[in-house]
């Protein structure tokens, strides 16, 4: 990534629109023919995804946001394949939403969640290399008078064979630029790719193990000051009063201002003295209703939604109720999930140059269009006076998809025009300020006729929504969140992958001011905790061995079939297990891919050891199967974490939690031995950051229940003196 | 004002004895490679070297600091060249987000001073940095590497 460590070189001083930009376009309008738009250092764009440097250096652009994900280094395969250019010459930059909006959305779209970098942008960022290819080979031809059919492109490398003439990108590129950039692009078979599908190593690894990569945290710009902010505790309340006066002649102190109508900040020369004077500042909070609020009330509404009347339909076929009532045997079980914070490695924060003319923010999101659209918002300027520039991500799992910080962040900076101002939330405010993983309860109930065949499956969700309570505009006309039944739909990109004659999954909202959010994987851990651990009590039922149930209902779902079986051959499912050591599966799809997991753990009174993971994963394609091995083993980190420790709870309607010494995350020693298997069949593009963690906790859980004969329907397991050996 | 050693070099920061060393190195001397995470020493992430020792600066005030050596991410490596740690991570590619990786790599390289050849157990009882994107995997083959590099 060369665009992050421009910010301290660029001119600030000078006061350029240019501060921080990746992007300072300049366009050369030529007397006749199409425009060429140069990058900041003077270098052509080969349409918008391309720069081609003179001495043969690749930049591709990505309008997506790497948090570690992998997906800057992916895209720039899928482009560099393409292009043919040499892989060792290439870097990546970011185009600002602020660019993109002046280009007609050039770039498309900036989101950075539910696993889409990659899938939803391979066609359109391929067909711009294979386009800046097409273009570089016309260019080559023109200046050597042949048919463009003569010229093949490899490397970088421009060779016309009939005459022996060489040269390289670099050297046509400003001939390249001013040529129109084509329309109808052939992309290559996937069957051919040589860096696509290829376990190269990541392009931003270098910075991260010197010091040097710039994190949002990071941001130095001249004259800067630091703010520190907290905001009601209780999500919905407002500050009521705060005596400035107190902390206003502490060391470093600057200024101490309102934000909105629910927080204060403190601004200082350095951070920690913000920090110091905000914790002395006494603050007098209206919480409103939510004050009333605690977890065991939720969980009284929750239960309540487990057998309400009205509830929103994700998925049915046949007849429930007739199932229900000739059964000849049921199994019920209920189950809960709690709320649980992201605790991304680097808090929320981000850095805003407020004044009456412009609006710049860098920050690291997952979603620049929508903190762009924060600022422009906050700030009451115009687009064209405001952008935003994106900085590497200390983490991200959904948070930095929101820019709630974003906005606080502009409107604190509002108040000291012409000063940047850097915003940093403590990890006690990140840990009090979550956009949390909702709060769930479940009722599943089973059927079975008199030779154990099962004839019906009632899941009845209730709980939170996330749209309602972030993004109400994208409910159902309805007024039901589609998102919630995530991995249970009846197809699409999270679809169910059982056929059951009789079938109702619904849900039932009950939604509370406690703000959810998109956490990785969404809603798509819980439901397949429940789903998944259920199967395995119904194998139990009926008596059958859970890898033989799950087949016989999924004939017609062969994909989700394919990564259980692989699971299962891998960890040897027919084969015993070494002694004291139980086995647990569970499959399921979301994001497009289909994943499936097998554990192998023992139990020691109440410590459990996870010896062995056996994850796969088919994504359709597999751009970097390095990368989505360590997207793999990383999803169960994440996932096994929120399994055993993840727990936010709520007490006078406030997150009780703040730091990670009571909301914990798994250590090295802890860490199971992951192994992945990548076996992507083709023919789709799946996502790959999410859908594993998914299988993590169920995988988990079934070899507990088949050590122990316990099954644990609550979580997480510490509240059930449950910890990991 | 104390005057801090870091990488080498002699700093005269105006900082109260009480300050977390992190802060003064991120906000006073300028080097942000340091990273803050939980102010509370839980998540290692601003670890750095005080004479040697692993030291989580988030909790250590500037004033026990004072008059002794500092190693900080960019010290580790003098005049550019990586030290096996640093090598071992990038031939791994242990890193996702990063963020935690400054910490990790320091964590480590103290480990590997005192324990040239350390085993599982060594390992996990010495590194217990929170990385949430779940590195762990590689952080485990990378020490390898390097102490056997």
């Amino acid at each position: 990534m060369n665009y992050v460590p421009k910010i301290n070189r660029r001119s600030f001083v000078a006061g350029t629109a240019a501060v921080g930009g990746g992007l300072a376009l300049g366009l050369d309008f030529l007397p006749s023919g199409p425009k060429v738009v140069r990058a900041a250092d003077g270098s052509p764009e080969i349409g918008v995804w391309v720069v081609i440097r003179p001495d043969d250096v690749v930049v591709v652009r990505v309008a997506r946001s790497e948090m570690g994900q992998g997906s800057l280094t992916g895209l720039a395969q899928l482009v560099a394949e393409e292009l043919e250019c040499d892989w060792s010459k290439v870097t990546t930059e970011y185009p600002t939403p602020g660019q993109s909006l002046a280009r007609k959305r050039a770039w498309g779209d900036f989101s950075t969640g539910g696993s889409r970098g990659i899938r939803e942008s391979h066609q359109y960022v391929r067909e711009g290399g294979a386009a800046a290819r097409m273009m570089l080979i016309q260019a080559a031809a023109d200046m050597w008078k042949v048919p463009a059919a003569e010229v093949t492109a490899a490397k970088s490398v421009l060779t016309h064979a009939k005459s022996s003439r060489k040269t390289t990108y670099g050297k046509v590129a400003e001939a390249a630029a001013k040529l129109e950039v084509p329309k109808n692009v052939a992309l290559k078979d996937p069957k051919d790719w040589k860096i696509a599908g290829k376990p190269l190593k990541r392009l931003d690894t270098a910075e991260k193990v010197n010091g040097k990569m710039i994190y949002g945290m990071d941001v130095k710009l001249p004259g800067m000051l630091n703010a520190a902010v907290k905001a009601s505790p209780v999500h919905g309340g407002k500050v009521k009063s705060f005596d400035a006066a107190k902390v206003a002649n502490m060391k470093g102190v600057v200024k101490v201002v309102q934000v909105a109508d629910n927080a204060v900040a403190v601004i200082a020369d350095t951070w920690w003295h913000a920090k110091s004077a905000l914790d002395d500042l006494k603050i007098e909070w209206d919480p409103g209703e939510g004050g009333k609020v605690s977890s065991a009330t939720i969980a009284d509404i929750l239960k309540e939604g487990l057998t309400a009347e009205k509830a929103f339909i994700g998925n049915q076929n046949g007849d429930i109720k007739a199932a229900i009532a000739g059964a000849a045997k049921k199994v019920e079980a209920v189950y809960a999930y709690p709320y649980q914070n992201h605790a991304c490695m680097e808090p929320m924060n981000a850095t805003v140059l407020w004044t009456p003319d412009k609006c710049e923010v860098w920050t690291g999101t997952q979603n620049g269009e929508a903190a762009f659209a924060a600022t422009i918002a906050a700030s009451g300027l115009p687009a064209n006076k405001c952008d935003v520039h994106k900085i590497m991500l200390g983490g991200g799992f959904g948070r930095r998809g929101r820019a709630d910080y974003v906005a606080q962040a502009v409107l604190i900076a509002k108040q000291m025009p012409g000063t940047p101002i850097k915003m940093i939330w403590s990890r006690e405010e990140d840990m009090a300020q979550g956009s949390f993983h909702p709060i769930t309860q479940c009722k599943m109930v089973g059927t079975f006729d008199d030779k154990n065949n099962l004839t019906g499956l009632h899941m009845r969700i209730s709980g939170q929504s996330i749209l309602a309570g972030i993004a109400p505009q994208r409910l159902n006309p309805d007024g039901s969140d589609g998102a919630t039944f995530q991995g249970l739909n009846p197809n699409g990109e999270t679809a169910f992958g059982y056929t059951v004659p009789n079938l109702l999954i619904d849900h039932a909202m009950r939604n509370t001011h406690v703000t959810p959010g998109f956490w990785r994987g969404v809603n798509v851990n819980h439901n397949a905790i429940y789903l998944e651990t259920f199967m395995d009590e119904l194998a139990a039922a009926a008596g059958q061995d859970p890898l033989e149930f799950r087949r016989k209902l999924m004939a017609n779902h062969p994909k989700h079939l394919g990564v259980l079986n692989a699971v299962a051959d891998r960890i040897g499912w027919k084969k015993p297990a070494p002694k004291g050591v139980y086995r647990g599966l569970s499959q399921m799809m979301a994001f497009g891919s289909y994943v499936a997991g097998a554990a192998e753990v023992s139990v020691t009174g109440n410590k459990i050891k996870i010896h062995r993971i056996v994850a796969a994963t088919d994504p359709g394609h597999a751009v970097n199967p390095a990368q989505i091995e360590r997207q793999v083993a990383g999803s169960f980190v994440y996932g096994l974490s929120a399994l055993f420790y993840g727990e936010c709870t709520v007490k006078n309607g406030a997150i009780e939690q703040t730091n990670f010494h009571d909301y914990n995350s798994l250590r090295i020693a802890e860490m199971p031995k992951v192994e992945a298997i990548v076996m992507p069949s083709g023919g789709f593009w799946g996502g790959v950051g999410e859908p594993t963690i998914l299988v993590a906790a169920p995988a988990v859980l079934n070899a507990y229940a088949a050590a122990t004969g316990k099954r644990v329907r609550s979580f997480p397991l510490k509240n059930h003196n449950l910890a990991m050996a | 004002m104390p005057r801090l050693n870091i990488n080498g070099k002699n700093y005269d920061v105006d900082a109260e004895p009480e300050i977390p060393l992190l802060w003064a190195i991120r906000e006073l001397v300028g080097l942000t490679g340091t990273k803050y995470g939980c102010g509370i020493a839980q998540c290692g992430a601003c670890t750095v070297h005080v004479n040697g020792v692993a030291t989580r600066s988030c909790s250590f005030p500037v004033s026990a600091a004072a008059g002794k050596n500092i190693t900080t991410i960019e010290g580790l490596a003098p005049n550019g060249t990586l030290t096996k740690v640093q090598k071992a991570w990038l031939e791994h590619d242990v890193p996702q987000c990063g963020f935690c990786q400054s910490g990790m790599i320091m964590a480590v390289s103290a480990l590997l001073k005192t324990k040239p050849k350390p085993t599982d157990a060594d390992i996990d009882a010495a590194i217990t940095n929170i990385c949430r994107c779940g590195t762990f995997q590689q952080v485990r083959a990378a020490i390898h590497a390097a102490a056997n590099a």
